[in-house]
């Protein structure tokens, strides 16, 4: 006769999954869409750069521009489509308040100075500390950032609102490469906390 | 005889700087119709790309992929299309001193038009194929823009043109407008087509001026399509036909990859 499932049985099985598993999805396919988008972003930029530089050839994608924007038009939609999934079922889940909530700047101070000093414990994966909830947030507002600036340059005459938001045409391309660059230095962060605490690679891959 | 960009077996690993310069050089040898069919019949820069180690991607399924998404994007770009809503304008002081010349060629290669013999050439689905000369197309009602042309690499440059508003011109030629397409076809043997949402916008313009003068050789003498409403490679220049119709007409840029509407 096996076990009848008991409700503190049911509740710690849930309380062990700590990334469900569409947050997991929503991850990975994001990392893809992102990878898409720099990496044939650089070419694009590349073809009339707006600062003194270029990105090198090996870390661009699609061989010339019109592979590149090929790419480009392609990775956005998924980015879209995969970002509006993982925010809904954020807010319908009640996960984006629940893991986001609280966060103050005297909170943020503190988990940062701890960061610093290397005291800043990692036990309860369940829980984001004050820094990650900072870092996470502003990565998805550096995407919605990066999403509007970029309809702007590409749409500057059909959503004239967009444009103008952004500066004019001109200033849309450089808040879309500022919010590249915002990006980058993210994911940069990202990776070697990851690195640093490989746990939470293991977390975003199982759920637990 | 079309270069497939899918020939990509032969490996040729140039930087696309040394691409150009060894296209010129090639090119440099020929005598001028051979040398603008050797560009044009395949071995451009993008066509070159293709040989080389960084194509598209190295898988024809991938590529195939890619062109349907972009498809999609022309359809996407229909439905925001609205042929209401005007593109910015500018004052004169905000023109681009000097405006910018580029094309798939340097500028001492830009083709060479008689004005005094010359006939645009009207086809397809029209109620009136007469010709026209550039004095009757000077004829009719004149308009003038000074607007952004944004090229599909980034940069943007404000311009000002003057000519005849497209859709007057449909109306004299007695095109079907509910037809799909608008075809050109040019001097330099460059040729694209458009949508005829964007053909009746009313900033398409049948450009035979630009600021105040007529259109010089380097800016696309005869006549350019000057439309605010899409990406500068979709404006064509030098045109020396114009034809209507419901078949694709593809473009010269556009059949190598890049995106069918190009709508800003």
């Amino acid at each position: 006769m096996s076990l009848p499932a008991t409700p503190a049985l049911a509740a710690s099985k849930q309380a062990a999954t700590v990334q469900p598993g569409w947050v997991r999805v929503a991850h990975w396919l994001n990392l893809i869409a992102f990878v898409v988008l720099l990496s044939s972003g650089w070419r694009i930029y590349n073809a009339s750069p707006i600062f003194d530089f270029k990105f090198p050839r090996e870390l661009t994608l699609g061989g010339w521009l019109g592979g590149a924007l090929l790419w480009h038009f392609a990775a956005m939609w998924l980015l879209a489509f995969n970002g509006l999934a993982y925010l809904a079922l954020n807010i319908a889940s009640g996960r984006l308040r629940r893991r986001f909530w609280p966060l103050t700047p005297r909170q943020l101070f503190d988990d940062f100075v701890a960061a610093l000093r290397g005291r800043l414990g990692h036990d309860d994966l369940a829980h984001y500390n004050a820094v990650q909830k900072f870092a996470y947030l502003g990565a998805i507002a550096l995407l919605v950032l990066v999403v509007l600036s970029g309809l702007a340059v590409w749409k500057s005459v059909q959503l004239p609102l967009l444009r103008e938001l952004m500066g004019g045409f001109d200033s849309a391309r450089v808040v879309h490469f500022v919010a590249m660059a915002g990006l980058v230095f993210f994911t940069l962060v990202h990776v070697v906390m990851v690195a640093l605490v490989p746990r939470t690679l293991l977390l975003m891959i199982r759920g637990r | 005889m079309r270069f497939s960009p899918r020939n990509r077996k032969t490996q040729l690993a140039l930087p696309e700087d040394d691409q150009r310069a060894l296209l010129r050089a090639a090119g440099g040898l020929l005598a001028p119709p051979a040398r603008r069919l050797f560009l044009q019949r395949g071995l451009t820069v993008g066509g070159l790309a293709m040989l080389t180690g960084c194509s598209v991607t190295d898988s024809d399924s991938a590529e195939h992929l890619l062109m349907k998404i972009s498809r999609l994007n022309d359809r996407a770009q229909a439905f925001l299309f609205d042929p209401t809503r005007l593109a910015p304008t500018y004052p004169a002081s905000m023109m681009t001193r000097p405006f910018p010349f580029n094309a798939y060629y340097s500028e001492d290669e830009a083709p060479v038009v008689d004005g005094q013999g010359f006939f645009l050439q009207v086809s397809g689905m029209v109620a009136r194929r007469d010709i026209w000369s550039l004095e009757q197309l000077n004829a009719l009602p004149q308009e003038e823009q000074i607007t952004r042309h944004i090229c599909v690499e980034g940069w943007s440059a404000i311009g000002r043109w003057g000519g005849v508003r497209f859709s007057t011109f449909l109306e004299r030629i007695g095109a079907d407008l509910s037809a799909k397409y608008v075809g050109f076809k040019c001097a330099d043997d460059y040729f694209t087509s458009i949508d005829m949402p964007t053909a009746l916008h009313p900033q398409t313009l049948l450009a035979l001026q630009y600021d105040g003068q007529t259109l010089p050789r380097k800016y696309g003498f005869p006549m350019k399509l000057r439309m605010p409403t899409k990406l500068g490679y979709k404006n064509p220049k030098h045109i020396v036909e114009i034809f209507v119709t419901n078949d694709y007409p593809g473009g010269y840029w556009e059949d190598q990859g890049y995106n069918w509407f190009g709508g800003s």
